[in-house]
């Protein structure tokens, strides 16, 4: 019956995934990257109402710290970005390689 | 008869012998670190110790005298050397009739050269540092012959080869007698290697380096052993002997100060490889093979060593020649078992001072004509150097055999000797004696007689009392000393406790076929040379010569041979190696490291900074995960 | 008392007290440093008085737990190889500190001198420790360590290329270094005894494959830092863009490492091992000796010359440790310490040539016998213990590793033989080329060595000549410690063919 969590949860995973993949906005980016990791707080939840502990909530609220810190960085590097180069697209920065 | 049985000794003078050593080493240590200042009395010290040396021998050879013949083996421990493992070396001196012999001659014939040299080297700047050298000469020789093992010989071995070295090389500033003196170590030095080759099968097979055990237990090894021993022994002999195929040093050498080739090249070293053959008797007799080998040795080089000195005109390397040859004959004589061994050693011992005679009569007519050595320009010496002349000239008649003077007597005994044993090295022995007849007296007429054919600066002079009084006292050695050891067979008794009694004692028959006939041969050569260097006139430039002549003077092409066998291809293979060590080696540790560097290099590329392309690869890796987990979950 | 700590502890302490000396006082810097490796050299002196060659094989044991969760101690004692290698550590530091006194003040080097000094400290305490460390994990930190301040001393204060040849020898040297640490950890979990210490992990290994395995791990790490043909390219880059001094410590003491690797942990721990690759082993030494003579005959460079010597001789000590007869094995140690004295004259003396005439190739001397005869007479005695004359020690070490090879492989021995000859013609040319001969004009006006310099040669031509005349106090401490390796590995005993002892006499007797 936890299935259909499951299903869903992979799904809001793909389509995470795919839009970090094609998207180009670095907000979309990062909102797809967020839609990822409440994906798999869906299926950590679910796993953990499955085999009847909490190990699995304990989890869900690791991650949720860890994506609030993430967006709090991850915001203030787009913002600046943004505000340098008048642009949020991923592909116009591309100074660390090599 | 076995030679006598060796004896520890403790007291008397036998006791503190080891003095003969300590005290010309002492001298070159002093004379070394004195620096400048001990130039104004460091010759005086030199002398002194030399001399000190010889009363120290003197003193133990009167003192074994006095002890029964069969009590003449004396062994005197020192000190524990090398305590390692099996190997437990106690370092000590045997002082036997053989070991003495050589000590008395050494510091005798030493001490006379380091007086002469007082006068030689009066205006060289270096004189001090020449003496020290001297001295630390004579002390390795002396260690060399005295000691009671292998291994003392072995040091003793290459310290007198290093003394060599730095003598011959005493002119430094000249590059040929650096060059001369290289070559001189670097061919010992494979003379060496046999030696140590011997030194280790003799440690293998009898798990000691001392004298008397090994040869008391020489006979129980196989034969094998010991002729591969004896072999690797007579290649140590031929390199510090200059014999045949290592003789190429001794020419070379006598760049060297006149002294040094008179004292190491002509009267002491060289003769040390006879001292080994003889030494390790026991050895060669269980070994006949390897005695053969020695005595075909021999006689190769005293007909190499003759031909040689026939068509030299620098004094010195006629001389040298002459060297070769005559050792030749000792070691012929070596190869002969008990009755040459005597022969050998007395002909060593009359050898030292004739040759010794000779050389620094040479010196004596270089000093006063400037330094000149090419024979084309003496002549007619006789007259304005009458001491060198006479003392010259009883060197030059004991060397060709002449009836009474020293080689006479010991020369002979090698040729009757090697007649009983082979007819053939016997006949070749007495061919050597008429070359030597004939180069002999070439050198003699070139130098002393004939016109005078000087250079316009050069004016002769007789060499002052300190050079010819050591001159004199040889040449008195030349005249009696082989009467005096052969007649009556006085050596051959002297020496039997060391060396072993022949069965038979040879009898000296003055006129037997094989005298004569040397006799004339001498004489032939003799009346040849006369006629053609003494009568007539000796052009100022050597004639081209036949192809016999040009082989001669080129050395029998010994060096033309060492060079195209040894020296190129060691280059090549020296340019090859070190190609070889940059490129193929460290080429390959090198290419490694570019190798690893080139590909991180491409691999670093990967790295585009598009975050978008991360998130592809990611994606790929992932599914490639998820996929491979499938196939795998499958299976 | 705690003798091998205090012998680490002083010189670290010497090290911090001179990197904390003001910058523009360099001399008081140098001063120290001498100061410190002097009281070095007296503990150390003492230290072997109180050795007692015939008691237990290791003395002044200290054991301290380090690790505890993995069994790691810090375990220090010497034996009598260890002893004497110490010792030729602790005697090496203050005469390269006296010979370096100017190399690091150049100044276009823009380096700090008081560093120099310190790094050559601190090298010291890690020398001691590589050679006192009984547990492996704590020989294994020093061995790696010790490359640090190694490293600095070339990167920092060597020749044009001293960047290329300090990382080349890094490089090099990690990668066998890690190659042991892997070898170091598998003994640890195949022994299962729960503790790195040496003397407990003897024998413990029997599988022959896993020793086998093992013995590569240690073998190839010590056959780089030996260095052995054919990892010795590394040697020749360092040796010759060190200055003087560090290539003395490199090649005389830090390369021993590896010679003692070899007879301390691959023939101890993996005995079986150690004969089976033992025909590699020679077969190695013996190329390395005549190939090492061979190619430093063809060096125009004579800093380079002498590495290439060195790895011949090396070549020596490997086959002498591998040999496993009681008198390879006692001239291959003998042979280090040696080794150490001969080429670190010979090293020395070449910076004081280069010094004088700012080049190391042989093609710009001549003739300096004429200008400098001292230091061209050092020179020679330094050279002719490098070609093993008998009267210097070399000639003892050597001649013991040729018979104790001789008695088990022949024919190795007897081309090693060629190595004799091969010593006369490199060292006597390079002599020739440099000493002899018309005065070169760059090299007229040369000085003779000063008496700073005479005091660095003189301490080790009296070692040479002394210990050439004199081995036995070395022997007796050495021999009983070679034994005892032996027995351990189970190597079977010389008999000659016809045992003639000296007690016996003549026959018919």
């Amino acid at each position: 019956m936890t299935t259909h969590y499951l299903v869903l949860s992979a799904l809001l995973f793909a389509i995470g995934g795919v839009g970090v993949l094609v998207r180009r906005n670095a907000i979309v980016v990062f909102m797809c990257v967020e839609l990822m990791l409440n994906a798999c707080n869906l299926a950590f939840v679910t796993f953990a109402r499955q085999h009847g502990n909490l190990e699995g909530q304990i989890i869900a609220f690791f991650v949720m710290i860890v994506a609030a810190a993430e967006v709090v960085v991850g915001l203030a590097i787009i913002v600046t970005i943004f505000r340098t180069r008048r642009s949020a697209s991923v592909d116009d920065a591309n100074l660390l390689k090599y | 008869m076995e030679p006598a049985e060796i004896v520890q000794h403790s007291g008397g003078v036998i006791g503190v012998s080891w003095l003969t050593i300590v005290l010309p080493l002492l001298g070159a240590a002093i004379l070394l670190l004195g620096g400048r200042r001990s130039d104004r009395w460091g010759h005086f010290l030199g002398v002194a110790m030399s001399l000190a040396s010889f009363v120290v021998a003197a003193l133990v050879f009167f003192e074994l005298l006095g002890l029964g013949a069969d009590q003449r083996r004396r062994l005197v421990q020192l000190y524990e050397f090398l305590p390692a493992g099996t190997v437990d070396v106690k370092l000590g001196l045997l002082l036997d009739p053989l070991s003495i012999s050589f000590a008395l001659l050494i510091t005798g014939v030493g001490s006379l050269i380091h007086i002469y040299s007082i006068g030689y080297m009066a205006h060289d700047p270096d004189r001090r540092r020449f003496f020290a050298y001297l001295n630390l000469f004579v002390a390795a020789m002396l260690l060399l012959v005295l000691s009671d093992n292998y291994l003392g010989l072995y040091i003793g071995w290459e310290g007198v080869g290093l003394a060599s070295y730095l003598l011959i090389g005493f002119w430094q500033h000249k590059p040929s007698a650096a060059a001369a003196a290289k070559k001189a170590f670097v061919v010992n030095r494979v003379g060496d290697m046999g030696l140590a080759l011997g030194i280790f099968v003799i440690f293998t097979t009898f798990g000691t380096l001392s004298f008397g055990p090994i040869f008391s237990h020489a006979s129980q090894a196989s034969q094998g052993t010991l002729t591969l021993i004896g072999l690797a022994l007579l290649v140590g002999a031929c390199g510090k002997s200059a014999q045949l195929p290592l003789q190429s040093w001794l020419l070379d050498a006598m760049e060297g100060p006149t002294p040094v080739s008179a004292l190491i090249h002509a009267a002491t070293m060289v003769t040390a490889g006879v001292y080994l053959v003889v030494r390790s008797g026991a050895i060669f007799e269980g070994a006949p093979t390897a005695q053969l080998v020695v005595t075909i040795v021999g006689v190769a080089t005293l007909l190499a060593g003759a031909i040689i000195g026939t068509a030299k005109d620098d004094i010195k390397k006629a001389l040298a020649g002459s060297t070769m040859s005559q050792i030749g004959y000792m070691m012929l004589a070596a190869g002969l078992g008990p009755v040459g061994y005597a022969f050998a050693i007395a002909h060593l011992i009359a050898h030292g001072f004739f040759k010794a005679s000779m050389f620094l009569g040479a010196g004596s007519v270089m000093h006063a004509m400037n330094d000149e050595v090419d024979m084309r320009k003496y002549g007619g010496l006789a007259s304005v150097m009458k001491i060198t002349w006479i003392t010259f000239g009883l060197g030059y008649l004991a060397i060709i055999g002449f009836p009474l003077l020293s080689g006479y007597w010991t020369k002979d005994g090698i040729i009757e000797t090697a007649m009983e044993h082979n007819a053939i090295l016997g006949w070749l022995a007495v061919a050597g004696a008429g070359i030597t007849g004939f180069y002999m007296s070439r050198v003699f007429f070139m130098t002393f007689h004939g016109e005078r054919r000087w250079d316009k600066d050069a004016h002769p002079h007789e060499s002052p009392a300190v050079m010819t009084w050591p001159l004199i006292i040889l040449s008195i050695g030349s005249v009696f000393g082989g009467a005096f050891l052969i007649a009556g067979n006085r050596f051959m008794e002297f020496l039997a406790p060391a060396v072993g009694r022949p069965e038979e004692m040879p009898s000296f028959q003055p006129f037997s076929l094989t005298g004569l006939v040397t006799l004339a041969l001498v004489a032939v050569g003799v009346v040849y040379a006369w006629l053609k260097y003494g009568r007539s006139a000796v052009p100022a430039v050597a004639p081209r010569g036949s192809f016999l002549t040009v082989f001669a003077r080129r050395d029998l092409y010994g060096d033309a041979l060492n060079e195209a066998l040894f020296m190129r291809p060691g280059q090549w293979l020296t340019r090859l190696a070190v190609f070889f060590d940059n490129r193929g080696v460290d080429g390959l540790v090198n290419g490694l490291a570019a190798l690893i560097g080139g590909t991180s290099g491409r691999l670093r590329r990967v790295q585009t900074g598009f975050v978008r392309s991360y998130a592809l690869s990611i994606f790929f890796g992932a599914a490639l995960l998820v996929g491979a987990w499938f196939v795998v979950g499958n299976l | 008392m705690p003798w091998l700590s205090i012998l680490m502890g002083v010189p670290v302490v010497g090290a911090l007290a001179v990197a904390a000396v003001p910058k523009g006082n360099a001399k008081l810097a140098k001063q120290l440093t001498l100061a410190v490796s002097l009281v070095v050299l007296a503990l150390t002196l003492v230290m072997a008085s109180q050795f007692d060659p015939s008691g237990p094989r290791d003395q002044f044991s200290e054991v301290h737990s380090w690790i505890p969760s993995f069994g790691v101690h810090y375990a220090v004692a010497v034996d009598g190889i260890a002893l004497v290698l110490i010792a030729l550590a602790v005697v090496l530091v203050p005469i390269v500190v006296l010979a370096s006194w100017h190399d690091a003040d150049q100044p276009e080097a823009k380096r700090s001198v008081k560093t120099y000094f310190a790094l050559i400290l601190v090298l010291e305490a890690m020398m001691i420790g590589v050679f006192a460390a009984t547990d492996i994990f704590l020989f294994y930190v020093f061995f790696e360590a010790m490359l640090i301040p190694m490293y600095f001393m070339i990167g920092s204060y060597g020749g044009a290329q001293r960047s290329y040849a300090a990382v080349k020898f890094l490089l090099y040297s990690l990668f066998g270094g890690l190659l042991m640490l892997v070898a170091v950890i598998a003994l640890y979990t195949v022994a299962g005894k729960g503790t790195f210490l040496q003397p407990e992990l003897i024998g413990v290994i029997k599988d022959p494959a896993t020793q086998k395995w093992l013995f590569l791990g240690f073998f190839i790490a010590f056959a780089v830092k030996a260095p052995l043909w054919p990892f010795h390219t590394w040697l020749p880059d360092a040796a010759a863009q060190a200055p003087a001094g560090a290539a003395v410590l490199l090649v005389g003491v830090l390369d021993k490492v590896g010679t003692y690797g070899m007879l301390r942990f691959c023939l101890e721990l993996f005995p079986d091992a150690a004969k089976f690759f033992t025909p590699l082993v020679i077969t190695l030494s013996v190329i390395g000796i005549v190939y090492g003579a061979i190619v430093a005959i063809g060096q125009t460079d004579m800093k380079r010359l002498i590495a290439y010597t060195s790895i011949s001789h090396f070549g020596f000590i490997t086959m002498g440790v591998f040999a496993m007869t009681a008198n390879a094995g006692s001239g291959a140690t003998l042979y280090m310490v040696n080794h150490g004295f001969s080429t670190g004259a010979l090293f020395l003396l070449a910076g004081f040539l280069i010094n004088r005439r700012g080049s190391q190739y042989i093609e710009d001397y001549g003739g300096v016998r004429k200008v400098a005869p001292i230091l061209a007479g050092t020179f020679l005695i330094a050279g002719l213990s490098s070609l093993s004359l008998p009267g210097l020690s070399t000639f003892v070490s050597e001649f013991l590793v040729l018979i104790g090879t001789f008695q088990r492989y022949a024919v190795p021995g007897v081309i090693a033989l060629s190595g004799m000859v091969l010593a006369a013609v490199y060292i006597l040319w390079m002599y020739q080329r440099m000493m002899t001969g018309p005065t070169a004009e760059k090299v007229k006006a040369m000085p003779d060595l000063n008496l700073r310099e005479k005091f660095v040669v003189a301490p080790l031509i009296a070692l040479l000549i002394g210990f050439g005349f004199f081995p036995a106090p070395l022997l007796n401490v050495i021999n009983p410690a070679v034994e005892q390796t032996l027995t351990s590995v189970q190597a079977p005993q010389f008999t000659p063919a016809v045992p003639a002892t000296a007690e016996k006499k003549g026959p018919g007797q």
